[in-house]
């Protein structure tokens, strides 16, 4: 078996009185694609928000490639190769396209305020690089065409791919993507699973939430079931579909 | 198309180093036209617009590119100010160069800039915009209460008396004759102050197209994407605070200098507030817009000073209104009318056309067919 790249351990998060995420343990293993599946509300995106540092759990500790990772430092779990979108896509609406991947770039590039004034033969160089592999990225997912337009101005689907492109553009070991098919119709899944399958080819770990059963039962290794903050159920897809807890979780205890 | 776009290219290095040309002769000249057709008011207009030029363009940075709504800019401006008050007049008997005090005066406003930055981390807009009309507010207290019990600001009176400037032997309190032509005090402030302000405006663009300058834009577009995509965004917000509060410090130093007084009374909450409104006004974020709104602000209320007397003779033969009480709202009114019909801005950022390297811009069009 590969190695182990995400390890969570009794990961606990309490908002007031309700147990958002209730002990959670997950290991995700280098180049799965891995599904976290569950009704709404049972503590998808609260644990998406724990692995990237938004939230600050109650309780137990994530190790990522082996080394704990420091709680609510978003910015240091994508420096250490973590990288999301977003349920409600999150771009910078009034930028372009391509600034939107070239600010993923940020991470793994250095100029500050006096090589951005100077503009010094090293700064020159980073910032063709970022526009470069900015452009790269864009041409991966599909959006080149629109990378000078405003971000905000895009398609639905554009909008969702360009997001990825700039998670990408940090270069993660592994890129959490939240509800990526939302919305999307059958044509536009189908191609966002062949870019999904392509990003786990070129190397990324892949963490999909998603409600498409038949978006993740076709493309994940293994699934992860939570229900009202608990998993219920890690297996291969196959398995996951006949367990009778996970069929009651989504079908409240019968067949219909 | 590559052959065009590189002539296009060329031709446009041509027009633009053309334009920039005729602007260095027309901003060299100005001066000599404000000074003989509307006399030395409008040259002192000229100058402190070019002040506000820079405080707008320090502004900008912390409410145009990172969207942090701050209310006490002026502060920054006062700490310049009083630096070079304290440390170039009899009040301390120090009289140092002014190319010691104008870096000092950037360097300790960017220190202040970070002081009110660090507590302010969590705050966004409304929030944000109270604590730091507060913050405004206690320096210009301080400024005010520091004469006791040791003196150091003299308080509400003030410091007089400050040095003009002066770089070596020259001062530019009295006519300068440099080659035969003699250039007077406020044409020569005019040339510092546009030199200065020259500098602010480059620092600006460079700042804008850069790793930083797009942290700042993506703070202020979503703060919580920026996080995920690996920006320190408690480290970026501070350096935007000290950055601009810098180029208020720059700006500080000139007026103490150009002015010869400083007092508590010229930091109130109102300074601030027209600082905000050249930023928003102009276009949020836009150099030329914040440039022009600058101008036109500095502008604006002056000639409504100067018009409202004779604009009300002409019509009615006497004065009904004082034009000192007309002139705030006519400039209230003027806000309001562009904020109406322009509410991006007198002069907004429109999409920015990106230069394509050679060989992406075929590959560009050919993904738009």
């Amino acid at each position: 078996m590969k190695p182990v790249l995400l390890l969570a351990n009794a990961i606990a998060k309490r908002f007031g009185g309700v147990k958002a995420l209730n002990g959670v343990s997950l290991t995700i293993h280098e180049g799965e694609i891995y599904g976290l599946i569950g009704p709404n509300g049972a503590g998808k995106t609260t644990f998406f928000n724990v692995l990237t540092g938004l939230y600050h759990p109650d309780g137990g500790e994530l190790l990522f490639e082996g080394h704990k990772l420091k709680a609510s430092t978003p910015h240091v779990a994508t420096q250490r190769g973590i990288a999301r979108t977003f349920q409600n896509i999150r771009l910078f609406g009034n930028m372009t396209a391509i600034e939107n991947v070239m600010v993923g770039r940020h991470a793994r590039t250095r100029a500050g305020v006096f090589g951005g004034v100077l503009r010094t033969a090293r700064t020159r160089a980073e910032e063709a690089a970022i526009h470069d592999r900015a452009e790269e990225l864009l041409h991966y997912v599909g959006v080149a065409h629109r990378a000078n337009d405003m971000a905000k101005h895009l398609s639905y689907g554009d909008q969702r791919r360009l997001e990825i492109a700039r998670a990408l553009a940090t270069e993660p070991k592994l890129l959490a993507l939240d509800e990526p098919a939302a919305g999307m119709n059958g044509t536009e899944t189908e191609s966002l699973r062949r870019l999904i399958e392509s990003i786990r080819a070129d190397g990324t770990t892949v963490l999909l939430i998603e409600h498409d059963v038949k978006l993740v039962m076709g493309l994940c290794d293994r699934v992860a079931v939570l229900d009202y903050g608990e998993k219920i159920c890690e297996d291969v897809p196959a398995a996951v579909q006949k367990d009778p807890k996970v069929i009651e979780a989504y079908l409240g205890g019968s067949l219909a | 198309m590559a052959a065009l776009t590189f002539d296009s290219l060329r031709h446009d290095r041509r027009t633009a180093i053309a334009a920039a040309v005729g602007i260095g002769i027309v901003l060299a000249v100005f001066p000599f036209i404000v000074g003989t057709t509307l006399g030395n008011s409008w040259l002192r207009i000229l100058d402190f617009a070019l002040l506000y030029i820079m405080l707008a363009l320090g502004l900008n940075i912390v409410v145009g590119f990172a969207g942090l709504l701050d209310m006490g800019y002026i502060a920054f401006y006062a700490v310049g100010a009083y630096l070079y008050a304290l440390l170039a007049s009899p009040h301390f008997g120090l009289h140092l160069p002014v190319w010691a005090i104008i870096p000092l005066g950037a360097v300790l406003a960017g220190i202040a800039g970070a002081l009110l930055g660090a507590p302010t981390l969590r705050l966004r807009g409304d929030y944000l915009a109270i604590v730091t009309l507060g913050f405004g507010e206690i320096v210009r207290i301080f400024m005010n209460n520091l004469n006791a019990p040791i003196n150091i600001t003299n308080g509400p009176q003030g410091i007089s008396s400050i040095d003009p400037i002066h770089l070596g032997g020259i001062t530019l309190a009295k006519p300068l004759t440099v080659a035969g032509i003699t250039v007077p005090s406020l044409h020569a402030y005019y040339y510092l102050f546009l030199a200065l302000a020259l500098l602010i405006i480059f620092v600006s663009l460079r700042l804008e197209d850069s790793r930083i300058g797009r942290a700042w834009v993506a703070i202020r577009e979503d703060e919580i994407a920026a996080k995920a995509c690996g920006i320190n965004t408690r480290n970026i917000k501070l350096l935007a605070f000290t950055m601009g509060a810098s180029f208020g410090g720059v700006a500080g130093g000139l007026f103490a200098g150009f002015q010869g007084f400083v007092s508590p009374e010229s930091f109130n909450l109102m300074e601030s507030v027209m600082v905000l409104c050249m930023v928003v006004l102009g276009g949020m974020g836009h150099i030329p817009g914040v440039i022009l709104g600058g101008v036109m602000l500095t502008i604006l209320p002056e000639f409504f000073r100067h018009s409202a007397g004779p604009m009300q003779l002409a019509v009615f033969g006497k004065i009904i209104l004082d034009p000192e009480a007309l002139r705030m709202l006519l400039f209230g009114l003027a806000l309001v009318a562009v904020m109406l019909y322009r509410p991006a801005g007198l002069w907004p950022s429109t999409i920015r056309r990106r230069e394509f390297r050679n060989g992406s811009t075929a590959d560009v069009l050919k993904e738009g067919e």
